[in-house]
């Protein structure tokens, strides 16, 4: 059984999946913090990508494939083609800025797919990375969550934009798929529905 | 006070439903302990030491006597017959069955009540002054816009799992009550220049382990951007804000770490984008909402009434009453009463079913049906004529509701502490009952007059002890439980961070300190000057002096 499920016209369902999921070779390195300003915020005891995880990242030559962030950014002149004919998606880490994406591809629409990996169910970073990409660079596309996925964040998950869910492994897909409807008319606006409830809905005088 | 309408009750019923399949997932092995955590937080519930503890959301502290009976009827068939008023103006239950749990929020459904969002790493239930809408020094009704933003805030996708807990406060008084300050976000209302209604935003206050006050971040925003400007702060704390250190996940340490001028700048970055997006409050929404707090249908009275005067002349302890537990109103010939929750030597917060009961039918008797609870752990009849307080305080002394001491060092702001929360280092609660004891002569309590004493048992500080005029703090030392004390905090508009006297003490020695403390203050004062104007004149030196002054050591300190 998938452990995809997959919205479309707003019917959910659990589908099979056509993306090949390329993840970083281990590190060698030992994991190290890094200081600085912003960025002791964004990425404490977060793990840094090494340029030889990047270089032995190992890309299978055909079919559709999702690739790491910063594999994208140094592939991105060798995957050209490939990138032209909607065969690359990329993944984010959610430590991860996606200003890191844009620099290196102005128009995400280009990208057939985006998903965003989330270790830890606790991790909301998630919700926003997915509102800024639907409604601040206007990505249109598959928009994926992965990783510490529990069908308790689907209905959040969903009102940030995301339209496919992979639920962990050893959880049900099909039971999951109940609590993308858990609430019928949420009070505020967000990307699934940008109207407020107080706009959409006549409350009265 | 706010009416649910169609929405707002379907909200609330497919939450109970949602609630009930989690906690139906947990019990059957579903979901592991570790996955359930989150969701019952969510929900207010927390694993305590000696059962689960249920808090009860009290929307900015309004409530209807009606959901005030039905808390009395769920402690009464759920618990030990007893509920406790938390410094969030909320309603925690001590000793429900976790199985019991998604019942109790079906019942409270019924009467228009929840527990969405009141732990967790949420925004939280927002809070407000307890007179609100009845001060006299009112500029602002902030109610419409709390519950326009307590809507806003329920389950908002975005944010439903920040770094860390996330509090809002809003005030619309020249004096503020509602510790604006010491919030994640507070919002202060006030006139602008061309008569509209505008906000004052500070960031980045909290109490917890690293005592912060806000920093105001914004003089002057319309109430229109109220939401999405909020959207924006939450937005940069919840990507940039840290998560992998829980004592530092707060939006304070990001505050203090970028810099108000960085993080404002953030801010002000990302609210480009957002501002006047959908989530834009609309004068019709806003409308909708403030009719619900409408002015009461008040009577024309005269300001003064004879037969009132005469019973607080003739009538000492009326009279102590009235000075302590009465208080102005915008509206002639009326006025907010305090029901002291603070009887000496009992839990302060703590209210028995009955006493429920017995507050909403004086609520139904002589206040229209509402009341409030307050952050300092009261509650508050906020309409009563001033014909009616006489016998109002006859049936509130008959309940054990009318102890003078609303303002004085017995009304003691303390968290449940180590007798229940698993979190404390130390009991509160019966340190609190010790000081509330030694001060037991009410003549000598008026005398030493108005001073806040605060007591929160580990330094997550829900007893606010760091803005008390006396705060103090359990810690733990060596496994055994010891109380550090500060003098100087203050809540207001002139808000302070109290200051550390000394080494820490014994549980028993603490009446004796606050007494010392008492005693400098006494010989010290100036005419009208309260504890905290004395310390703040004299600085700590003279009251740490005699606290620890050698010949009145008491030999115990180093057993």
């Amino acid at each position: 059984m998938s452990s995809l499920i997959s919205l479309k016209n707003d019917v959910a369902s659990v589908a099979s999946d056509n993306w090949t999921l390329v993840k970083l070779p281990e590190s060698q390195v030992e994991e190290r913090k890094q200081a600085g300003k912003v960025v002791l915020f964004k990425l404490t005891g977060e793990q840094t990508v090494t340029e030889a995880q990047v270089a032995n990242t190992v890309i299978p030559e055909t079919g559709n494939v999702i690739v790491p962030l910063s594999v994208f950014i140094a592939r991105q002149q060798a995957l050209k083609t490939r990138i032209a004919q909607g065969e690359i998606g990329v993944w984010l880490a959610t430590h991860e800025l996606l200003e890191t994406l844009t620099q290196a591809q102005a128009d995400l629409n280009h990208l057939p797919f985006i998903a965003i990996f989330v270790e830890r169910f606790a991790d909301g970073r998630i919700f926003s990375l997915g509102n800024l990409l639907r409604t601040r660079y206007g990505f249109k596309n598959e928009l994926r969550a992965f990783g510490d996925v529990l069908r308790d964040q689907l209905f959040f998950l969903k009102r940030s934009g995301f339209t496919s869910f992979v639920i962990r492994a050893d959880r049900s897909a099909q039971d999951a798929i109940a609590s993308l409807n858990d609430f019928t008319q949420p009070y505020q606006g967000a990307v699934d529905e940008p109207r407020p409830v107080f706009k959409r809905y006549n409350r009265g005088a | 006070m706010y009416q649910y309408d169609e929405i707002d009750q379907q909200i609330v019923d497919e939450r109970v439903a949602q609630y009930r399949d989690q906690t139906r997932r947990y019990l059957a092995g579903e979901l592991t302990e570790d996955e359930f955590r989150p969701l019952r937080l969510q929900n207010g519930l927390y694993i305590q030491r000696q059962a689960p503890m249920l808090r009860i959301a009290v929307p900015y502290g309004m409530l209807s006597s009606k959901q005030l009976r039905k808390l009395g009827d769920i402690a009464k068939k759920y618990d030990k017959g007893y509920g406790h008023f938390s410094t969030r103006q909320n309603l925690q239950l001590n000793w429900p069955r976790l199985e019991d749990t998604p019942d109790i929020l079906a019942e409270l459904a019924t009467v228009q009540m929840h527990a969405i969002q009141t732990s967790g790493n949420c925004i939280r239930n927002i809070t407000t002054d307890q007179f609100v809408g009845i001060a006299p020094d009112e500029v602002i009704d902030p109610r419409a816009m709390a519950e326009i933003m307590r809507q806003w805030s329920t389950f908002h996708p975005e944010f439903a799992l920040l770094p860390r807990k996330f509090k809002i406060a809003v005030s619309g008084t020249k004096e503020d009550r509602a510790v604006c300050q010491a919030h994640d976000i507070g919002l202060e209302f006030y006139r602008d220049a061309n008569n509209q209604i505008a906000i004052k935003v500070w960031v980045g206050g909290g109490l917890g382990r690293t005592p912060i006050l806000g920093t105001v971040i914004r003089e002057h925003l319309e109430w229109q951007h109220a939401l999405t400007y909020s959207e924006a702060i939450i937005r940069v704390y919840n990507l940039h804000g840290r998560r992998d250190n829980i004592y530092k996940a707060r939006i304070k340490i990001l505050v203090k770490a970028l810099g108000i001028d960085e993080f404002r700048s953030q801010v002000e970055a990302e609210w480009a984008h957002l501002k006047n997006n959908e989530n834009t409050i609309t004068e019709t929404e806003l409308a909708r909402v403030a009719k619900h707090f409408d002015a009461m249908p008040y009577e024309t009275l005269a300001a003064q009434n004879a037969d009132f005067d005469a019973a607080v002349a003739s009538n000492p302890a009326f009279a102590a009453w009235v000075k302590r537990c009465v208080h102005p109103h915008k509206q002639a010939g009326y006025r907010a009463v305090t029901l002291s929750l603070k009887p000496h030597g009992s839990a302060p917060g703590d209210i028995t079913s009955e006493q429920m009961w017995a507050v909403a039918d004086l609520a139904d008797a002589y206040s229209f049906g509402e009341l409030r609870s307050s952050h300092e752990q009261n509650l508050i009849l906020a309409d009563v004529k001033l014909s009616d307080l006489y016998p109002l305080w006859e049936k509130a002394r008959a309940n054990g509701l009318a102890t003078p001491n609303i303002g004085l060092l017995t009304d003691i702001i303390c968290c449940p502490g180590g007798d229940f929360c698993s979190l404390a280092n130390a009991k509160s609660i019966p340190i609190a009952e010790a000081i509330q004891m030694q001060f037991d002569n009410l003549d000598y309590l008026h005398d030493i007059g108005e001073l806040e004493l605060n007591i929160s048992g580990c330094m997550n500080a829900c007893g606010h002890h760091h803005v008390g005029h006396i705060g103090i703090l359990g810690v733990d030392k060596d496994g055994s439980e010891w109380y550090q004390v500060t003098i100087g905090g203050k809540q207001g508009n002139d808000a302070s961070i109290g200051n550390v006297i000394g080494p820490s003490f014994s549980a028993d020695e603490m009446p004796n300190v606050v007494q010392k403390l008492i005693e400098v203050y006494l010989k010290e004062r100036t005419a009208d000057e309260r504890f905290i104007d004395t310390v703040r004149r004299l600085g700590i030196a003279p009251f740490k002096a005699h606290v620890y002054s050698p010949k009145e050591t008491n030999t115990e300190v180093t057993a």
